[in-house]
């Protein structure tokens, strides 16, 4: 029945979004740079000709040199920092889209499911988000790593799990202004199951607001997990993050700061694209909010 | 108002319960207990021990205990620091940490409302451009990257402030751990107020006040300010929270004898009450504060109130 109106409406909302998000210049540089950068994360750790751990005996805390085969220098043990900044990056960036992942099929579900079926189930389930939201936040993550010990699957899921109450509640608001819409009435006087309805109905609806927060997720969750590795709570040696090997760095930065410098500046980079891709998108996808801030 | 009061009382107090039940409950889940150590104890020992800690009776009666202790302000003994009760690590620690978060409050509230008025007033000027450049750096680069280059630059380099701990006391260890801590909410205030400023510039009442001929300064004092400052009052919450969780990274880097370093240690040594006593101490602080800033909130805005 509404299967018509709806592809229309969707299309050209994306379209605009497009044509707007291309006029930003610095959303799409930003853009252009992630792609290149995540590019390089993955693919140049094979050409580089030095291997995560191996240790170079005759350049032991060397500094940067384009000659000298080590780009970025070494570090105490001899290790290659360019391709440990690499490694670090897919791991931070992997952390970021999976942990993203997870969050997002938790925080839709919830907060579609909150929304829609609204009333004392709504009041209930919102109340609990409520709860876990006074939660200190690091604290849980903390607790989780130690309780399940450092894995980087469990990182995936501690952070993920912990994350989505932003996505809930933004979702469940959305839902909530959706749910009494034409198309859902006709669809549910048209006898379409509730579960269906928010699958079919409810949920593609919502995808602007979430690619918004999807983006503006993934530099925090990344944040997370740098901050977990900083403290040593995070992925373990020989497996390294950008949290990881700036803490090595700022403890040799007397002695050694490009330990310290490159790490932070590829971590502190990527956090920047994201946030300007995020909010590129916000003023393309949602142009009521144009101009306020997060 | 009061039953706006006691509304927000009665559901700040249920938070409060399941966040020292949830925190009960994962402490205890979790595998290794607090006497692991590089020794094997005699079995013998170790039940002694966990008798004398209670450790051996249920969990509920654990729970029990705990709460009823907790009635009376005694978070118990620490396992690992053995001459310290819990209360005691937290009074030597917390007001260390409450000044470091205080002064980091405050710095970013100034700097952030300023920057943020200046912006939305120059609207689409080099300064405004500026700020909301800077603001997004601020925001992008984290705190415990900030930091070591902090130190990086004005300690090792420049040696214009002492690199870490607290010395003699004196404001200038001071400085760097507050700037550090503040830079994320200078930031996030200053992009609020911003955006709060120019929808509130452009509102019609605004509009109905110049047209009567107010003078700019007039505008912003009377009539701008307090409505671009509610965004700012309920982003307070949060910014306590984010600076709590800071100040435990920021203490780690500067060596800074706060909750916050405690806390990462009894992270790590798996000390029960210690971990438990200051969650459940900054859970208490925060819960507490955001009832208050929603108390402030709804003195301000008397639409949220029912």
């Amino acid at each position: 029945m509404n299967a018509p109106a709806h592809p229309t409406t969707g299309r050209s909302l994306w379209r605009d979004a497009w044509t707007v998000l291309r006029r930003n210049r610095a959303a799409v540089t930003a853009l252009v740079i992630l792609v290149v950068l995540t590019v390089v994360v993955v693919v140049a750790p094979w050409f580089s000709g030095h291997s995560i751990d191996a240790t170079d005996w005759d350049h032991i805390s060397v500094p940067p040199s384009w000659t000298g085969g080590h780009w970025f220098g070494t570090d105490g043990l001899g290790r290659d920092l360019f391709v440990r900044t690499l490694h670090g990056g897919r791991v931070s960036l992997l952390v970021g889209i999976v942990a993203t992942l997870v969050s997002l099929v938790i925080g839709v579900t919830y907060g579609a499911i909150s929304g829609y079926a609204g009333g004392r189930v709504d009041q209930v389930m919102m109340r609990i988000v409520d709860i876990l939201y006074a939660l200190p936040f690091m604290f849980l993550v903390i607790l989780l790593m130690v309780f399940f010990g450092r894995s980087i699957v469990l990182i995936f899921v501690a952070i993920g799990a912990i994350n989505w109450l932003d996505m809930a509640r933004i979702v469940r608001g959305q839902a909530l202004s959706l749910k009494n819409r034409e198309f859902i009435e006709a669809a549910r006087a048209g006898g379409v199951s509730p579960a269906r309805i928010i699958r079919r109905h409810v949920v593609p609806n919502l995808l602007g607001v979430v690619v918004i927060y999807i983006t503006l997720t993934i530099p925090q969750v990344i944040l997370v997990e740098s901050f977990l590795s900083f403290l040593g709570l995070g992925v373990q040696e020989p497996m390294t993050s950008w949290g990881a090997l700036v803490n090595e760095g700022a403890q040799e930065m007397e002695n050694a700061p490009w330990m310290l410098i490159f790490p932070a500046l590829f971590l502190t980079i990527t956090l920047f694209c994201f946030n300007f891709v995020g909010d590129g998108l916000r003023d393309a996808l949602d142009p009521r909010d144009r101009g306020a801030a997060s | 108002m009061l039953k706006f009061v006691v509304r927000r009382l009665l559901s700040a107090i249920p938070t409060l319960l399941i966040l020292i039940a949830l925190a009960f409950c994962l402490i205890r889940l979790a595998p290794g207990g607090p006497f692991d150590g590089e020794k094997q104890l005699p079995p013998e020992i170790e039940a002694n021990l966990r008798a004398a800690y209670h450790l051996d009776e249920p969990l509920y009666r654990q729970f029990g205990r705990y709460m009823a202790n907790l009635a009376r302000g005694d978070f118990g003994p620490s396992f690992q620091y053995r001459d310290f009760s819990v209360t005691e690590l937290i009074r030597s620690g917390f007001p260390v940490s409450l000044k470091l978060g205080g002064l980091a409050m405050l710095l970013a509230l100034l700097i952030g409302v300023t920057a943020g008025s200046v912006a939305a007033l120059r609207q689409n000027s080099l300064i405004d451009h500026g700020v909301m450049t800077t603001a997004m750096i601020g925001i992008s680069i984290p705190n415990f990257v900030v930091a070591p280059l902090l130190i990086l630059v004005f300690a090792v380099g420049l040696r214009w402030l002492p690199a870490g701990g607290l010395g003699d006391g004196s404001p200038r260890h001071l400085v760097l751990p507050v700037i550090a801590l503040a830079l994320p909410q200078v930031a996030y205030i200053a992009r609020l107020t911003r955006g709060s400023m120019i929808e509130v510039l452009r509102s019609p009442f605004i509009r109905t006040a110049r047209a009567q001929g107010l003078s700019m300064r007039r505008i912003m004092v009377l009539h701008a300010l307090k409505p671009t400052l509610l965004p700012v009052v309920s982003y307070l919450g949060p910014a306590t929270a984010a600076v709590v969780t800071g100040s435990v990274v920021i203490e780690q880097i500067f060596g800074v004898p706060g909750l916050g370093r405690y806390f990462v240690q009894g992270a790590l040594n798996r000390d029960y009450t210690l971990v438990m006593g200051v969650v459940v101490f900054y859970g208490t602080l925060i819960i507490v504060f955001n009832f208050l800033v929603d108390l402030i909130y709804g003195w301000l805005d008397p639409r949220v109130r029912p």
